[in-house]
């Protein structure tokens, strides 16, 4: 199936808050926009459809953000599309707005993902006690806890390694002036004397609530080559799989695992580890960063930490993971997503500043929602693909 | 079988300038409108501009009088509406406005007394907080009703700026009552459980067990009909103690949340492990469900009260490693 080359024109997030009292949701998400339009020098005439992304109903208690936020989004005209898929909806939103223009269906694609935390209480929303059931839920953290030790048992990793992953997205998030959470003096000491939160979930090794967006515009390949650095899209790919069925493998999901082979089969690439220059990975409690290295084919089964514990994740290694900081370093969750994939291009086009991992040319952008079953990635490139 | 499920968060709004203006006017009993790029004037005013989608900046006052563009009448008016007796929500352009604002129109009860065309004000609440419920409701200029209507409990009182006394933040509470209903499946298994047993179902093609039981394999695809029923033993395969207290929390912390797999069952569901210390809890111990006292007994899971160790060796790695 042949698609058109599309390519990131350009990107824009707000700075990443706890709380942003001082603007509406739609404020919040025209931050983003202005800064993504202005990068991709576009004006709205030059934006054919829109697609937005956010988080779970119950996070902000919004059902139909695409209603009041269609005259924010410069949208009233034009083909308007809602995405859902929790965690990862940031990526599978981009991905949807990738689409329509890697079809032919659209020249320029305005897409934006937000989160506005500070209205709400994720916690709360994710420990809704069904009935017949133990209360026993304890939101995201209580979720993933027991799969992190799962891995830990399985892999043998030491126990530093966890504390090894948040010290570093941390430093790196102080070179990120969007960055909610820009602690240059942690360490991995510190993170170890921080509250066992979930255990083996420490406090310092959980991401933060924000407020905050993300917003690019993606173009097809004449908008690519008119454009001074655009990041072109590789490869994408998407897969899902049922939150609990016998058998199923919560540390290394198959659809991750999937989705991976497939996004490495569409670029020609045979050695993600050698042939990828840096990831932005959906890192949103520190373990995650070794399971998710070998769900995507960066390291063997059981092997993601000794990548970790060696530094090769780190800015100057082999393969820095979330150079930006990642979601250890801001979670808006609608947005998180995008902000993975946007910081993704970012690294490609030249533009991450002081967080800038040298010579990028090829760069994965990552995201899973749920319980580990939805999972998201693109992989973009300063060269056009072949 | 079913029960209800009820909901609810006060969810904040922050309202940004635009809107951040128009509510704090409010509570000076004034109403503004944004004037948008081609003339039109907005109200409630629009933050951005419907054809241009620039910021809408100039904000100017409209009147608390205008006419009723359509409406809708409410024979049973639901708790938290902002009339409490038989209204119409109506489509109010306010005069200087050029679109129109929904509100409700209070006619003392009387459906035949509302209008298309109809000329109606607004009645302001007794003590307006900068809210849109500050309008407690639109009444017709010619005959209101003599008494005045009855109404919901004022909103809670907005939040204003730290530099000046514009309205930043609104509290809009949120409640969602559902019924929820549990499959055949799993109400045949609740069923069991108040007789004290566990009742899953086995999968015809993959022979796994479930429980609780689904109804049909969510890997085969196929129905589920043989029914297995389960001993009250099993093992840890994996757990994590909740140390964090959160709102709506029903157990208090510090507790170990623990996926419990049944001897005989496939798939793991998660419960309370206690009678060990939380530090003593291990991958592949063994547990027993303690249960409540019989009287206590309803269809719910809850009737175990937790698993505790039964003191037995723990399970090796190897028989439950494909169950994590």
């Amino acid at each position: 199936m042949a698609k058109q080359r599309a390519a990131v024109l350009g990107t824009g997030q707000t700075h990443h808050r706890s709380k942003r009292t001082d603007v509406s949701m739609p404020g919040l998400l025209r931050e983003a926009v202005d800064r993504a339009m202005v990068d991709a020098d576009v004006g709205w005439s030059d934006i054919d459809a829109v697609v937005v992304g956010k988080a779970p109903d119950l996070f902000e208690g919004v059902m139909m953000p695409e209603l009041f936020l269609a005259d924010a989004l410069g949208a009233n005209g034009k083909p308007l599309l809602r995405v859902h898929t929790a965690g990862s909806v940031g990526g599978s939103t981009a991905l949807v707005a990738a689409s329509l223009v890697q079809s032919g269906v659209h020249r320029r694609v305005l897409t934006v993902a937000f989160e506005k935390q500070s209205e709400s209480n994720a916690m709360w929303a994710l420990s809704i006690r069904v009935p017949f059931t133990m209360p026993v839920g304890a939101g995201a953290g209580g979720y993933f806890a027991p799969h992190v030790r799962s891995y830990l048992r399985r892999s043998g990793a030491p126990e530093h390694v966890g504390a090894i992953v948040a010290a570093k997205d941390r430093r790196n998030g102080a070179l990120n002036p969007h960055a909610h959470l820009r602690q240059s003096e942690i360490t991995v000491e510190s993170v170890q004397a921080s509250q066992m939160l979930w255990d083996p979930i420490r406090y310092d090794e959980t991401c933060p609530s924000s407020d905050g967006a993300c917003a690019m515009v993606i173009g097809d390949e004449r908008a690519g080559d008119d454009s001074p650095a655009p990041a072109w899209i590789q490869a994408t790919a998407m897969r899902t799989e049922p939150t609990t069925f016998a058998g199923r493998d919560q540390v290394n999901p198959q659809a991750g695992r999937d989705a991976a082979t497939e996004l490495w089969r569409q670029a020609g690439i045979t050695d993600p580890l050698s042939q990828v220059d840096t990831a932005e990975i959906y890192v949103p409690f520190s373990w995650f960063e070794p399971m998710w290295l070998e769900n995507l084919g960066f390291a063997p089964d059981g092997e993601g930490w000794k990548l970790t514990e060696s530094g090769e994740t780190a800015l100057g290694g082999r393969l820095p993971v979330n150079p930006s900081g990642g979601v250890l370093s801001s979670n808006p969750i609608g947005a998180s997503g995008m902000l993975r994939f946007s910081e993704a291009a970012k690294q490609v086009m030249g533009r991450a500043g002081e967080y800038q991992v040298d010579d990028a040319r090829t760069a994965m952008g990552h995201a899973y929602g749920g319980g580990s079953q939805y999972f998201s990635m693109w992989l973009v490139g300063a060269d056009k693909p072949a | 079988m079913s029960a209800p499920l009820d909901i609810g968060f006060d969810y904040t709004r922050s309202v940004g300038p635009v809107l951040g203006r128009f509510m704090t006017a409010l509570a000076q009993r004034r109403i503004l409108g944004a004037r948008g790029s081609d003339g039109r004037v907005h109200v409630p005013p629009v933050e951005y501009d419907p054809d241009t989608a620039e910021p809408t900046g100039e904000l100017v006052d409209v009147a608390a009088e205008g006419t009723v563009v359509s409406w809708s009448w409410v024979t049973d008016p639901l708790p938290g509406q902002p009339v409490q007796r038989p209204f119409a929500w109506a489509l109010v352009r306010l005069d200087g406005a050029d679109t129109a604002m929904l509100h409700a129109l209070d006619t003392g009860g009387d459906p035949t007394s509302v209008h298309t065309g109809q000329r109606v004000r607004v009645r302001w609440a007794d003590e307006p907080v900068g809210h849109i419920r500050d309008i407690a409701y639109f009444v017709p200029v010619a005959d209101p009703p003599t008494d005045p209507a009855p109404t919901a409990p004022a909103p809670p009182a907005a939040d204003t700026g730290a530099d000046d006394n514009t309205v930043d933040t609104v509290v809009t509470p949120v409640h969602l009552n559902y019924t929820h209903s549990a499959s055949l499946e799993e109400s045949r298994y609740l069923r069991a459980l108040a007789d004290g047993r566990l009742l899953g179902q086995r999968c015809p093609a993959c022979r796994k067990i479930y429980i609780p039981p689904r109804g049909a394999c969510p890997t085969c695809g196929v129905p589920t009909t043989d029914e297995a029923e389960l001993p009250d033993t099993g093992i840890v395969t994996t757990f994590c103690i909740v140390n964090v207290p959160f709102l709506g929390q029903r157990i208090a912390p510090p507790y170990v949340g623990a996926y419990i797999l049944l001897d005989g069952a496939d798939i793991p569901f998660l419960h309370l492990v206690l009678g060990c210390e939380a530090s003593e809890v291990r991958m592949g111990m063994r547990v027993r469900a303690a249960w409540k006292p019989r009287e206590e007994w309803s269809t719910s899971l809850e009737n175990i009260a937790h698993f505790e160790p039964t003191g037995e060796a723990d399970a090796p790695y190897a028989s439950y490693a494909d169950h994590l």
